[in-house]
């Protein structure tokens, strides 16, 4: 079996708030993430497919498909967006890094044809990343 | 007589997130929508900014030094980064009459530094908005 990832990088705007915690409840979990202006990062997705290498083409899966559908399922509509106000996952998750990753996850499963979803990684920083690999 | 000591330049990076949206209130929305593309989006987006502030002087000749550091990252931290760290550019006094692009967070962190650093010559300023875009502004 081969891995095989591509990446892809967005930005966008979020913030930390907890709409049933109090103002003081926000900012200590939160800190200066609980800023209700919003913040924002340049994000890298990054994701991963498994699957046999075919004999002729030599590929694990059509990189020209896999790029498309990244940039029509997550990066396209993701880019330039605040994703507290406009992403509908975000309405009731808070759009940490964690829950991104889950979400790209759900908008990338079953829409990569001839290779199975290994993993999605998902870097806010380049020091700070979130995998997620689907239900176990 | 001692040889003047030699000038070198020395630059330190700095990281903060922060979120913008490109709008200009001279221009009506459709305008604006052609200006600024996805910038525009009125919810606003954010990026990773990293600043990277060149000072130059002369090299101490007992610490080897250009400048304390400890007195660029202390400037750094309560004159830039306290005010732009995790904040929406477009809510700030500094960016009241202009359009928070990276061309002009990089010309108002040069001021920042210009006007306030006194350990050593503010040489320019490079503010990086991705891993594409880059801007450098300096006035002389």
């Amino acid at each position: 079996m081969m891995l095989l990832t591509r990446k892809a990088e967005f930005s966008a705007a979020h913030y930390y708030w907890v709409d049933n915690w109090s103002e003081e409840e926000n900012v200590r979990a939160f800190g200066k993430c609980a800023n209700r202006n919003g913040h924002g990062h340049n994000y890298t997705l990054e994701v991963t497919v498994a699957g046999e290498v075919d004999p002729v083409s030599g590929f694990v899966v059509d990189l020209k498909a896999l790029k498309e559908i990244m940039e029509r399922e997550v990066v396209g509509v993701w880019d330039h967006r605040h994703l507290n106000l406009e992403i509908p996952e975000f309405k009731t998750a808070l759009p940490t890094t964690e829950n991104i990753a889950i979400a790209a996850w759900k908008r990338l499963e079953g829409k990569i044809p001839g290779a199975k979803l290994q993993r999605v990684r998902v870097y806010e920083m380049p020091d700070l990343f979130a995998d997620y690999m689907g239900e176990a | 007589m001692t040889a003047a000591a030699p000038i070198a330049h020395l630059g330190r990076r700095y990281h903060f997130v922060a979120s913008h949206r490109l709008h200009c209130d001279a221009y009506d929305d459709a305008r604006n929508r052609e200006v600024y593309g996805k910038c525009n989006n009125p919810h606003g987006h954010g990026h990773n900014y990293v600043v990277e502030v060149m000072v130059s002087g002369p090299v101490d000749a007992t610490t080897g030094m250009v400048c304390d550091l400890a007195l660029l990252d202390g400037f750094a931290s309560e004159n830039m980064l306290a005010i732009f760290d995790h904040m929406n550019l477009n809510t700030l006094p500094n960016f009241a009459n202009r359009v928070p692009t990276t061309e002009n967070l990089c010309i108002e962190i040069y001021r920042i530094f210009k006007e306030g650093f006194q350990a050593a010559k503010v040489e320019r300023v490079r503010a990086e908005e991705t891993g594409k875009n880059s801007f450098e502004y300096a006035d002389e």
